[in-house]
């Protein structure tokens, strides 16, 4: 880059390798008085060339550029018509736009889950009697990966947990000699919350999530537009066998879950607080009422619903290819987990609240 | 001068046990629009990724700029990749970002342009595609031909010299099509760029091609223009070019 009087004279390549250090150069330079760019030095130039030329003819609009070789008139030739002012941004929505705008969106979610609900229910009902439009042995299947396929985990830290609650609460009881205690703690906790609780958070993040990245990759796919085609209903295909093995699977891993924890507790009040087993276990089906155990069983089966529920509505409304899929399957734990709790806290109001 | 932009020697491809190039020899000459086609599965795609490195060739040599690549290390072949620019089949934009987010990639990574530089690039580059208007849009929100057109935009964000098409035309409507080729050709024209493009479409192999390499079950059966291809009296290559014909 040359300065005589008021002529600014560039030389060699105009390109992208050579133009950040002549903006660099730029800022040392007074460059006022310029009128004219020669370029009659300039013997290559790419795109970035020609985005720059156009950036002096903005910077400088009294300016000429002289001596313009062929070479690059006809490499500013190939991009005419390609330079123009920056394309103008989408506006974006204000405050009371955007709250509007998630209200409309919660509501439609809203309506969109109700019929999904609906229509799982009725093709569910539907399906207990009649087996036409479901593959197969599919809710065997389903039952095996969902239920038997999670027994191990929810075992182990179910026994864990009771294990961890007893040793927390027995250094407490024992200190007011209430050793005995300890069964109608882990029992009550066990069988009313965790147990349900614990398992269903499990449940959600190994089969709800497997169940939204699944069918989320089916409509990616277009599996799910393929099964419409071939005149079956997806619901029925897809979505039936998870929500009768969820349905029946829940229940019983959630029994295993307290049956599990209160072992693990029951290690701590026998080898810990040195509670005679025969009077551990009489404490722990004297407090444990059928009513408790019906709710904490209705309620893991409300709990299997949401955790389905979620898992295709997300999968079905995925967006965009296989980043959408990873979206949604987040989104589906996040939002069943949210859900199982609200309906916990739910339950305990309309069974526990007097 | 050797005028060849790349030359493949000898490059045999597998799956296994199972040959998909076998003993392929070609020279690719610069400035021109070379169109490697051939039936489903005759082995196009696999040697455009021979080439490209992104499969590994079972044994061969492949030389680009004149550089054998088989056996560059990843420093070396990054600079020869930023000389060659490649549209994948589906666009392969990421989903996660803007069109003009897309564009900037290889301009933030490659270059030290200033920011109101590359801005004007990408302005540039998208008006080049008549797609100045999806500027701000997601990926998602594009349809097939624009992803192509936005893929390809993103593809020549550098000026390449060597510029590589994967099926360019498949899914397009013939409208679309054409206008992608269009494209295609002015990137040669005006800006003297060399294109390899796998297709089968023979409307976009009518209207692009200079010169092309005919495959058939992994063998190369003809290498040079589209007008001799017709007088080269290979069985295969006539039933190819009869079978689009309408009377």
């Amino acid at each position: 880059m040359i300065i005589s009087e008021s002529t600014l004279s560039f030389e060699g390549a105009l390109n992208k390798e050579s133009i950040p250090d002549i903006m660099k150069e730029f800022v040392k330079v007074p460059l006022s008085g310029i009128r004219n760019f020669d370029l009659k030095l300039v013997d290559e130039i790419d795109s970035s060339g020609v985005v720059f030329i156009d950036y002096l003819r903005t910077r400088f609009p009294d300016a000429s550029f002289e001596n313009i070789s062929p070479e690059v008139e006809h490499t500013l030739n190939a991009f005419q018509g390609g330079l123009k002012d920056d394309i103008k941004q989408p506006v974006i929505p204000g405050y009371f736009e955007r709250t509007g705008e998630l209200i409309f969106q919660t509501l439609q979610q809203s309506r969109k889950v109700m019929y999904l609900l609906s229509d799982i229910l009725y093709w569910s009902v539907v399906g207990i009697f009649n087996h036409k439009g479901q593959r197969k042995d599919s809710v065997i299947q389903q039952m095996l990966l969902i239920g038997i396929d999670a027994i191990p985990i929810i075992a182990l830290l179910s026994f864990i947990l009771g294990l961890i609650l007893a040793l927390q609460s027995a250094a407490q009881l024992h200190q007011f000699g209430a050793d005995i205690y300890l069964a109608d703690l882990i029992s009550v906790t066990m069988v009313s919350e965790m147990g349900p609780i614990l398992t269903a958070i499990m449940v959600s993040g190994r089969s709800g999530s497997a169940i939204a990245s699944e069918i989320a990759t089916m409509t990616v796919t277009e599996e799910i537009d393929a099964l419409k085609m071939m005149a079956l209903n997806p619901i029925r295909f897809v979505v039936v066998p998870k929500f009768h093995a969820m349905t029946i699977c829940m229940p019983l891993l959630v029994t295993l879950s307290m049956f599990v924890g209160i072992l693990g507790g029951a290690i701590i009040g026998f080898y810990y607080l040195d509670i005679a087993p025969g009077l551990f276990w009489s404490r722990v089906f004297s407090v444990i009422s059928f009513r408790d155990f019906s709710i904490a069983l209705g309620k893991s089966i409300v709990f299997s619903w949401v955790i389905v529920i979620i898992g295709v509505y997300y999968g079905l409304n995925v967006k965009g290819g296989a980043e959408g899929v990873g979206k949604v399957t987040t989104a589906s734990v996040v939002a069943s987990i949210f859900w199982i709790i609200v309906l916990d806290a739910v339950n305990s109001m309309i069974f526990y609240y007097n | 001068m050797n005028n060849n932009i790349i030359e493949v020697r000898n490059l045999i491809a597998r799956y296994g046990e199972k040959v998909i190039l076998d003993n392929i020899s070609v020279d690719i000459k610069a400035g021109e629009i070379t169109v490697i086609l051939g039936s489903s599965g005759c082995g196009k795609t696999t040697l455009l990724k021979n080439i490209l490195r992104l499969y590994e060739p079972y044994s061969g040599s492949v030389k680009i700029f004149d550089e054998e690549i088989t056996s560059m290390d990843e420093l070396e072949y990054n600079k020869v990749l930023k000389r060659i620019g490649v549209l994948f089949q589906g666009g392969a934009l990421l989903n996660s970002i803007s069109v003009a987010e897309n564009l900037a990639i290889p301009l933030e990574q490659h270059t030290k342009l200033p920011p109101e530089i590359m801005e004007r690039i990408i302005n540039l580059k998208l008006d080049l595609v008549n797609l100045a208007y999806a500027k701000y849009l997601s990926p998602s929100e594009l349809s097939g031909g624009m992803k192509k057109r936005v893929a390809l935009a993103r593809a020549i964000t550098l000026d390449p010299e060597l510029l590589f098409c994967d099926e360019p035309s498949a899914g397009l409507d013939p409208i679309t099509s054409a206008s992608l080729d269009k494209l295609i050709l002015n990137l040669k024209q005006k800006l003297k760029m060399s294109i390899v493009i796998v297709t089968h479409e023979l409307a976009s192999i009518h209207r692009i091609a200079d010169s092309i390499i005919f495959l058939h079950k992994g063998k190369l059966l003809y290498h040079g223009s589209l007008k001799d291809a017709g007088n080269a009296n290979i069985p295969e290559i006539d039933e190819f070019f009869e079978t689009g014909k309408f009377d």
